[in-house]
């Protein structure tokens, strides 16, 4: 269903908040819209939307349309635009920013892979301290594309026999604690 | 040179991240021994945890810092440079480090977590790429010294990748960065013209898109293969995986046939050395590593 424009404009609130939390995100606001990110970005080609038109939508009120592209979930944090943005926008930590906020709120395609990817990452290190790349593996394509896993299987045998997968996870020693310092992070979150 | 120089000890914590303890368990080895001979200590940091990378930060990005500071607050207990040679941790750490240094607030958060767990975090640690710490901290003399085993004759490739040089640039050069190539050419290799450098290798769009991360990855096998390059010299484990993962495939999509070998600088580095196959588990690789330096006539 589309967002109702108090929606968008909530959305588009809290979004800025976050990122002028980020070092010099505050720079946003002096995009020139030349789309030198745009040019930069290897992914662009197949995004639907082009980084650019991020933060033209953002100043359109369609920042909604953003989260149901594929945009932002092509960005593989090469951080071109970053560095080539003539008005300094750390423009990768924005889509980073919007990720979250997809992620927080749902508002991504069911089974975008990356996102599917991203959670079970976080899973692993919640678990063990460290992420399992066999099982970050396994449970990706059993959560999004059974079929496509089959197609991995003879890279798979081709990596086992050279002993490249490791099927065992070891847990850090220091989980415990290291579970209380996340658990902190998000009663602090909570309390705002 | 100065006293100072001469009496500099190579100490380091040793950061090795989840990749190295997987699939790239040789760039693991490679470096240690490599770092043994070039008289560099890593010493392996205690009980170390996810650095918070990529996948970590799409979700939470409070949390992905406080996973790195606790790295980081293991790294300032020991009294050590923090050095990874896995780019993607490098860059976790280094910017969870910078932000948090900047950032009062964030750092108030930071080190209020940890001390929930038992830890601080008084902000005195540098991070540090183990390639940066060979070229700058060992150096052009040290490392030449050690070379017994010149590349001579091996034409290469230096594929640094993104996260060297972006986004700070405290490093090496944004979009020219050439760490590597110095590093190759002191070990006797012929370091050649790659403009495809710092382009990104798709990252984990590999797995997730592939469709997407295979023309990436297509693109610095062909520039690799147009030069002829005998060889592409890589310094993250995700950009080795992804160039020499599924090779054959990418380059018939991007009309090429290179079967070029991919190897860790450490590999290379090790070889010149006087390593031999096993030290830096060359068989590891999918791509003919061990042919190329055979042909050469440089292993040992």
């Amino acid at each position: 269903m589309p967002m109702s424009a108090t929606e968008v404009r909530d959305l588009s609130k809290e979004f800025l908040e976050h990122v002028y939390a980020i070092p010099e995100g505050e720079k946003i606001n002096q995009c020139i819209q030349c789309g030198t990110c745009s040019a930069s970005c290897p992914s662009a080609e197949a995004m639907e939307y082009g980084p650019r038109e991020i933060i033209a939508a953002l100043r359109a009120g369609m920042l909604d349309r953003m989260f149901e592209s594929n945009t932002v979930w092509l960005c593989a944090s090469c951080y071109l635009c970053t560095v080539r943005c003539p008005a300094g926008i750390p423009f990768t930590d924005v889509m980073y920013e919007l990720k979250r906020l997809g992620v927080k709120k749902g508002l991504y395609a069911k089974g975008t892979p990356n996102a599917v990817m991203a959670r079970i990452f976080v899973d692993s290190v919640q678990r063990y301290g460290r992420n399992a790349e066999m099982r970050l593996i396994r449970l990706f394509f059993m959560k999004t594309n059974p079929l496509k896993g089959v197609g991995m299987v003879p890279l798979g045998l081709k990596l086992l026999k050279k002993k490249r997968l490791k099927f065992g996870v070891k847990k850090i020693k220091g989980i415990e604690g290291l579970r209380k310092m996340l658990a902190a992070v998000e009663e602090e979150e909570a309390q705002r | 040179m100065t006293e100072a120089t001469v009496k500099k000890k190579l100490v380091y914590s040793y950061f090795p991240g989840c990749s190295l303890e997987g699939t790239n368990e040789a760039y693991d080895v490679s470096t240690r021994n490599a770092a043994r001979v070039l008289g560099v200590e890593l010493r392996e940091l205690e009980d170390w945890n996810c650095c918070g990378a990529t996948a970590y930060v799409a979700v939470n990005e409070k949390k992905s810092f406080v996973l790195s500071a606790r790295n980081l607050a293991l790294a300032e207990k020991a009294g050590l440079d923090l050095v990874t040679v896995c780019s993607g941790c490098y860059l976790a750490l280094y910017k969870a480090n910078k932000y948090i240094g900047r950032n009062p607030k964030l750092r108030a958060e930071v080190r209020n977590a940890l001390r929930a767990g038992g830890l601080d975090f008084a902000g005195n640690v540098r991070v540090r790429h183990f390639l940066e710490v060979v070229v700058n901290d060992v150096g052009e003399d040290a490392v030449k010294r050690h070379v017994v085993r010149p590349l001579q004759g091996l034409r290469v490739v230096c594929y640094h990748g993104c996260q060297i040089g972006r986004p700070f640039g405290d490093i090496d050069d944004p979009e020219k960065p050439n760490l590597m190539d110095r590093l190759l050419s002191w070990l006797g290799a012929e370091p050649l013209d790659f403009p495809m450098s710092s382009k990104c290798c798709g990252g984990l769009m590999m797995t997730t898109h592939p469709e997407v991360g295979m023309k990436l990855t297509g693109a610095v096998l062909k520039c690799a293969c147009r030069r002829k390059a005998d060889a592409i010299i890589t310094a993250c484990p995700l950009c080795q995986v992804n160039l020499e993962s599924r090779q054959e495939e990418i380059c018939r999509l991007v009309g090429c046939d290179c079967g070029i070998p991919v190897m860790y600088f450490t590999q290379a580095m090790g070889t010149a050395l006087g390593l031999g196959s096993k030290e830096l588990s060359l068989g590891d690789s999918l791509t003919p590593v061990e042919e190329v330096l055979s042909a050469k006539g440089v292993l040992s």
